[in-house]
């Protein structure tokens, strides 16, 4: 185990973080403040409770995965997709290093930015409304896999990108709507039965269930299925990124 | 110095995807502490073996052996012996110069050696700009950078891909510099240049290459003796039908057309035998229009093989 090259990579990702660290955290900052003002304070208002939670409270858990979400995939992406566009990837490449390696590096380094964002969101949060969570310990966990799990999605599509416009492509096209019809501002059982279906083929869906799971206590879908979902995506995640290193693909001529 | 090579090549192919065949079963083994100069034009594949061996591209068919180390089997052990320094400037535009060395020496599985970091930017005039971040500097000044990526872990065998391409004079004195000293440390060193008279000064060997293919490997003093070699031309008056028998013991060559007659010598010798080829010319009535004597430099030497039977 190359422990001194996941260090350096860990570090110099770290430092990319705190090198922008104003720009990436203030925009997800606000962007919630917002939601919280227009949503929670604006419309809760006239929503009052879902499932006996205040509307403000109710949205909290989403709103907390959108930027999780959003920020894990973007900044994992960008982390490797900038050596390549740079070319400076060909040190990693013809270094002593691991895919395993280098995953722990570049994903350690972007999850642990995620979590940073998630914490300062749920201090966000606590200014607009006294929430109180249910189960903590699953609230962490939920946390930690949805960063995991995602920063490793993210290193995939920066593996994959070979253009800038690439790279946001999945995060424009595909994260946006299923974050937005994944039951963060509603509860899927407020849909029209076919849409419930249809809902259920969301894995986002599965993920804000899991979350609000842990801070009130009711799910849209079993708490079980919920954390089988994002252990199912971490596993798919890991196992398309051995094969990327195993193969060579996109990396390696 | 030990026989064994410390880095053996065998059977090196590739092809692209493209199709593009860039290398052809290549077979080269470096000798350990030599420095090994890799000629060729735009092309011909000298990055691709460098990057098969440094592990940046994989090799189609063939096995690289690098102290011993197989570079795909063993290639934690191998990678590590190895250090590369790029054609093209890629760094870390953000970075500082210190924190990108420290970077390379982690990456390469060595524990932080400040001092040897220190060392080896002192070596390549980048200490007082070590805080500076590496956007700002020259070409040259990330030239040297690079150079100190590659050596921030110490490798045995260090590859310059075409080094002093687009370098000023000064750090082209420095880094020639660097090369002895590294070779006298017993570092091997194998470049790949233009600039023919750089592997004239610099290499204890020299390989030539040619679309894909390896078509010369030789000690740079055997070369030098063909460069060594000298022609004399003489435009006949009279064209020849044959050299005459009394001048048959001279290294003379008739041309098909019979009126050049071409004699070959030895710069590095005393005698040119150039006085008594022109009495023996006269004394047959032999008369010519014209002389011109030629050289054949490496670069001549280079140039017909790379050209060869295309």
């Amino acid at each position: 185990m190359n422990l001194y090259a996941i260090r350096a990579i860990y570090k110099f990702e770290m430092a990319r973080t705190f090198r922008t660290l104003l720009e990436s955290l203030l925009s997800p900052v606000l962007s919630t403040s917002l939601y919280f003002i227009v949503f929670g304070a604006a419309i809760g208002a006239r929503v009052g409770s879902v499932d006996g939670v205040d509307y403000a409270a109710f949205i909290i858990p989403g709103l907390l995965m959108l930027p999780l979400l959003n920020e894990s995939i973007s900044n994992a992406a960008f982390g490797i997709y900038m050596p390549k566009w740079a070319g400076t990837i060909f040190e990693l490449l013809s270094a002593p290093v691991s895919a395993f390696e280098a995953v722990i590096g570049y994903v350690g380094a972007a999850a642990t930015k995620s979590l940073m964002l998630g914490t300062l969101i749920l201090i966000t949060a606590r200014c607009f409304v006294p929430y109180h969570i249910e189960h903590p310990f699953w609230m962490a966990a939920f946390l930690v896999l949805t960063a995991l799990s995602f920063s490793l999605f993210g290193f995939i599509i920066g593996l994959w990108a070979d253009s800038f416009q690439r790279l946001q492509v999945v995060p424009m096209l595909i994260m946006t709507p299923l974050t937005f019809l994944g039951g963060a501002f509603y509860s899927i059982t407020m849909l029209p039965p076919l849409w419930q279906k249809i809902s259920l083929f969301n894995p986002i869906v599965y993920l804000i269930s899991g979350m609000r799971w842990s801070f009130y206590g009711k799910a849209d879908v079993d708490v079980a299925i919920s954390l089988a979902a994002i252990l199912g995506f971490l596993a798919l995640c890991l196992g398309i990124v051995w094969w990327i290193f195993r193969t060579g693909y996109k990396l390696r001529n | 110095m030990s026989s064994e090579p410390i880095v053996s090549i065998q059977g090196i192919s590739k092809t692209y995807a493209s199709g593009l065949q860039a290398l052809k079963k290549v077979d080269l083994d470096i000798r350990r502490g030599e420095i090994f100069a890799l000629l060729g034009p735009n092309g011909a594949g000298k990055t691709t073996l460098i990057s098969i061996v440094c592990g940046i591209v994989n090799a189609t068919t063939g096995v690289v052996v690098a102290d011993g180390h197989d570079i795909v089997r063993d290639y934690r052990a191998a990678r590590a012996k190895i250090g590369l320094v790029p054609q093209e400037l890629h760094t870390d535009a953000f970075e500082s110069v210190i924190a990108t060395v420290t970077f390379s020496r982690g990456l390469f599985g060595l524990a932080p050696n400040p001092a040897h970091v220190e060392k080896v930017l002192r070596d390549l005039s980048l200490w007082e700009k070590r805080d500076s971040k590496v956007m700002t500097l020259s070409g040259g000044m990330k030239r040297r950078v690079l150079i100190a990526k590659a050596l921030a872990h110490e490798p045995r065998i260090l590859f310059l891909d075409e080094p002093t391409a687009g370098v000023d004079v000064e750090l082209r004195h420095d880094m020639w510099q660097m090369v002895r000293r590294l070779r006298e440390n017993g570092t091997t060193i194998i470049l790949t240049t233009h600039y023919i008279e750089e592997a004239e000064d610099m290499a204890d060997r020299i390989g030539v290459i040619r679309k894909g293919e390896l078509i010369l490997v030789e000690d740079k003093a055997a070369l030098m003796k063909k460069l060594g070699k000298k022609q004399l031309s003489l435009s006949l008056q009279t064209p020849l039908q044959q050299i005459p028998a009394e001048l048959a013991a001279l290294p003379l060559e008739l041309s098909a057309s019979g009126d050049t007659l071409t004699y070959t010598f030895d710069t590095q010798t005393d005698e040119t035998g150039i006085a008594e080829l022109l009495r023996c010319l006269g004394a047959h009535g032999i008369d010519f229009k014209d002389l011109h004597s030629s050289q054949s430099s490496l670069e001549d030497i280079f140039v017909s093989l790379v050209r060869g039977a295309a």
